[in-house]
C-alpha cells in the first residue's frame, strides 16, 4: 500500500523526538541485548516446587476453573479415559483430531467404539481432541501449538475440548513453557498461534454471573499422562 | 471518532446518580471486581514484586521504542504479517477500509479492541455497507442497543439482565417468542447460537492486541470467552489493531505482565484465554486466516511520550483503577463521555480529545489515591491528575468562582494564625450541628455534594489542638 512507508517513518520520528534521542548504534546494541538476554524473570515460589506438588497444583487450579482432569499411568489407557469420560457426560463417541503422531499412535483398539475424523474443527464438531506442547503448574495452563498435527479450530469450535499432555511437558511456572516453545520452534520463532488455555470458555458479561460455553468449549477435559 | 460528551460531565454525572437501572446494575458487579483482585493479590505472595517489575519493563520499552517498534516490523514482517504504521485515528480507518475493500468483504467480525471504539472504526466500515458483529458478549450487547462501553473490560457492566433479555426480543426475532430467557445461561446460549453464525460467515476478523512481542513478532489477545480466536481464527483475513505502546520485548516480558493483568482485572489468575498470533498460516496449515494485518497506531501517544505524562503509557487497560475508584462506581463509565473512563481515563482522554473538551475529568477526583494503590504498572494517577489541572488553571480555563475559591483557600492556608481561628470557630460548629447522625444529609453551600451522600461531620476538635495537648502530655 502506497505511503506505507512514510507513514512509518513518520510515527518513528515523531518517538525519536519525544524521547529526544536518534537512532543510535547503542540504543540499538541496548536493545539487542535486552531480547538476548532477558533480565531473569521473577518465578512465582509456587512455580518451583517439587514434581509432586506441580501435579497437585495443575490440578487443583484446573478444576478450580471447572475442567475435569483425568490421570493415566501410561499412553496406553488414553483412549479408555476419552472414552469413559465422553460417556460419562452422555456424549457422542466421535472426535474430531489432527495428524499429531502421539495421538495417532494410541491404543484406539482398546475402544473400537471411539469414531475419529481427521483435520480441522468445522461447525458441527462436538468434540475435538488436542495434545498441549506444554502445561504450566502455576496456573493449570495448557500451551497448545497450532499446526497439521494440531488445528487451532480444534481448541475453540467443539463444545467439548479433550486436551492429552504428557507428565514430561510439565513444567512449573510460564518460563518453562517458552523454553518448550523454543526448543521446538527455535529461537525468536512461533508457529502461527499458540493458545495458552486455562479452563472451558466463559462470560460474566450479563448481571455478572458467571456462565461456561460463550464461544469456546462448555467442557475441558484433560488427561495428564504419566 | 466517537461522540464526545465529556464537556457535559457535570450533568452526565447527575443523570447518572439519579438513574436507577445504572445504579443497580453498578452496585451488582463493581463491588466483587475489587474483593476479587484482593483475593487474588493476596494468594500470590511475589505480587508487589511482580508490579515492580512490570512497571520497569514498560519503562524501559517506552526508552526504547523507535527501537522496539522497527524489531517488531521486522519479525513480524519475516512471519509474513504485513505492518502499517497509522500515525492519526483517520489512517488506521483508511488502511482497515482499504483491506476490507480488498477482500470484497461482507462480514466483519470484531474482537474486543479498545482503539477500534477510540478510532471509531465501525461506523466507518458500516459506512462502507459492511455488515460489522461485535463478538466479545459485552461488546455485542452494547452494539444491539447503539451504546458504547462503560467499562474497558466490563463494556455492558452498566446493563441488567432484564434489559440484555429485553433487547435479545426486540432483535432475534427468528426465535420461538415463547423462549424462556430466565436464566444467564438461557441468555448466552442465545447469544452464542447467533454469533456463532456469524464467526463461520466472516470475511475479515478484527482483533486488538493486549501485546506486541519484538522478540517474536507476535501479538497477543486475552479473553474469557474464546470470541476473539474464533474472530481471528476463521476469516480468510485477520486484522491485529494495536497501538505503539502495547510493545513489550520478550516473551519472559509477557509472563511477568500476565501475572499481573488477570489477578487485577476480574481476580483470576489468568485469564482463561491467553493466545500469541504470529503471521497468518503457515504452509500445511489446515486452519488460520490466510492473510495476517497488522496496525500500529499512535494517535496522540508519542506526543505523551515526550511529556509528563509518559508513565501513563505503561498501562495495560486492566480496569483495575475504574473497579475501586468512589467516582467511577458512583456513575459508571458512559458519564466521563468518551471511550475511556475511571482514573485512566481521566489522564488519558484530555490528552487524546484536548484538555478543552475534557476538563472536567481530572477533577472529577477525589484523589482518595486508591487507583494508583491498585494499578498494576504503580501509574500514579492521582499525581497525572494534578498536573491537568495545573494545566488548566495556568491555561485560565478554570471557573471564576473556582478560582476565587482556590486564592481564598490559599490566602487563609498562607496565614497560619487565621487559619486556626476559622478552624477553631468552624470545626466545633460542624461538629455539634452533626453530632447526632455523625454526618450531614444538607449543608448550605455544599448541595451539590449532600445531593448524592452525606457528609462527615468533624471530630469536635482540630487536629492542631489535639497535636498540642498530644506534645503536652494531656491524656485523651
Amino acid at each position: 500500500m502506497s505511503g506505507a512507508g512514510d507513514n512509518r517513518d513518520a510515527v518513528i520520528f515523531k518517538i525519536r523526538q519525544a524521547l529526544g534521542t536518534y537512532d543510535s548504534a547503542a540504543r540499538r546494541s541496548a536493545v539487542a541485548a535486552r531480547l538476548d538476554t532477558p533480565p531473569p524473570p521473577l518465578v512465582p515460589e509456587r512455580a518451583r516446587q517439587a514434581k509432586e506438588r506441580l501435579r497437585d497444583l495443575f490440578r487443583q487450579y484446573l478444576e478450580g476453573q471447572s475442567a475435569t482432569v483425568l490421570e493415566v499411568p501410561n499412553a496406553a489407557e488414553v483412549p479408555a479415559a476419552i472414552g469413559g469420560f465422553l460417556r460419562g457426560a452422555n456424549l457422542p463417541l466421535r472426535l474430531r483430531v489432527g495428524e499429531d503422531a502421539y495421538l495417532e499412535a494410541l491404543a484406539w483398539s482398546t475402544e473400537p467404539a471411539l469414531e475419529r475424523r481427521k483435520g480441522p474443527a468445522a461447525g458441527d464438531d462436538e468434540v475435538g481432541l488436542s495434545r498441549a506442547t506444554a502445561a504450566v503448574a502455576e496456573t493449570g495452563t495448557l500451551v497448545l501449538a497450532s499446526g497439521a498435527d494440531n488445528p487451532v479450530t480444534l481448541t475453540y469450535l467443539p463444545e467439548t475440548h479433550i486436551v492429552v499432555v504428557e507428565d514430561k511437558d510439565l513444567v512449573g511456572g510460564y518460563e518453562g513453557a517458552w523454553d518448550k516453545l523454543r526448543a521446538r520452534f527455535g529461537r525468536r520463532a512461533m508457529p502461527r498461534t499458540v493458545n495458552l488455555v486455562s479452563g472451558p470458555s466463559r462470560t460474566a458479561d450479563i448481571g455478572g454471573q458467571l456462565v461456561m460455553g460463550a464461544h469456546g468449549p462448555r467442557r475441558l477435559c484433560v488427561i495428564l499422562v504419566g | 471518532m466517537s461522540t464526545i460528551t465529556s464537556p457535559d460531565f457535570k450533568a452526565n454525572a447527575r443523570a447518572a446518580l439519579g438513574d436507577r437501572q445504572l445504579q443497580r446494575a453498578l452496585s451488582e458487579v463493581a463491588p466483587g471486581l475489587a474483593a476479587r483482585r484482593s483475593a487474588a493479590r493476596a494468594g500470590l505472595p511475589e505480587f508487589e514484586a511482580l508490579r515492580d517489575l512490570g512497571r520497569d519493563i514498560k519503562d524501559h520499552t517506552l526508552a526504547h521504542l523507535d527501537v522496539y517498534l522497527e524489531e517488531f516490523e521486522r519479525k513480524a514482517t519475516a512471519a509474513g504479517s504485513i505492518v502499517h504504521f497509522a500515525p492519526t485515528a483517520e489512517d488506521a480507518r483508511r488502511v482497515v477500509r482499504n483491506i476490507c475493500r480488498q477482500a470484497n468483504a461482507g462480514v466483519v467480525t470484531k474482537g474486543k479492541s479498545m482503539i477500534s471504539e477510540e478510532i471509531g472504526l465501525n461506523a466507518a466500515l458500516e459506512g462502507d455497507g459492511l455488515e460489522v458483529v461485535e463478538t466479545d458478549l459485552g461488546e455485542y450487547l452494547i452494539q444491539i442497543r447503539g451504546e458504547t462501553p462503560s467499562h474497558i473490560i466490563a463494556p455492558a457492566i452498566h446493563l441488567t439482565q432484564d434489559q440484555v433479555e429485553a433487547d435479545f426480543r426486540r432483535l432475534h426475532t427468528k426465535l420461538p417468542a415463547d423462549r424462556q430467557l430466565i436464566e444467564p445461561a438461557q441468555l448466552v446460549a442465545e447469544a452464542r447460537q447467533i454469533l456463532r453464525q456469524k464467526f463461520l460467515a466472516a470475511d475479515v476478523g478484527i482483533t486488538g492486541a493486549n501485546f506486541l512481542i519484538a522478540e517474536t513478532g507476535s501479538s497477543v489477545i486475552v479473553t474469557n470467552e474464546g470470541n476473539g480466536d474464533l474472530t481471528q481464527s476463521l476469516p480468510k483475513v485477520h486484522i491485529v489493531l494495536a497501538s505503539i505502546e502495547k510493545m513489550v520485548p520478550t516473551l519472559e516480558d509477557v509472563g511477568t505482565l500476565v501475572r499481573l493483568l488477570a489477578r487485577s482485572a476480574t481476580g483470576q489468575e489468568i485469564s482463561t484465554y491467553t493466545t500469541f498470533s504470529t503471521g497468518p498460516r503457515r504452509p500445511g496449515d489446515p486452519d488460520g486466516p490466510e492473510v495476517c494485518h497488522i496496525v500500529i497506531l499512535d494517535n496522540g501517544r508519542a506526543e505523551l511520550l515526550g511529556s509528563e505524562f509518559r508513565e501513563v503509557l505503561r498501562c495495560i487497560r486492566c480496569g483495575a483503577c475504574m473497579n475501586h475508584c468512589p467516582v467511577y462506581t458512583a456513575i459508571g463509565g458512559h458519564a466521563y463521555g468518551w471511550v475511556y473512563p475511571g482514573p485512566i481515563g481521566s489522564v488519558l482522554t484530555p490528552a487524546l480529545i484536548g484538555v478543552a473538551k475534557a476538563s472536567h475529568l481530572p477533577n472529577a477526583s477525589t484523589f482518595c489515591g486508591r487507583c494508583e494503590e491498585v494499578c498494576p504498572m504503580k501509574i500514579p494517577l492521582p499525581g497525572l491528575m494534578r498536573h491537568w489541572r495545573e494545566e488548566e488553571y495556568s491555561a485560565g480555563d478554570t471557573p471564576l468562582l473556582y478560582r476565587l475559591g482556590l486564592r481564598a483557600w490559599a490566602a487563609a492556608a498562607k496565614r497560619p494564625r487565621l487559619y486556626h481561628t476559622l478552624a477553631r470557630i468552624g470545626i466545633p460548629l460542624l461538629a455539634t450541628l452533626g453530632r447526632r447522625r455523625g454526618a450531614f444529609r444538607w449543608l448550605p453551600l455544599a448541595g451539590s455534594w449532600t445531593r448524592h451522600r452525606d457528609l462527615a461531620a468533624p471530630q469536635s476538635r482540630t487536629f492542631q489542638a489535639l497535636w498540642a495537648d498530644h506534645k503536652a502530655g494531656v491524656p485523651r
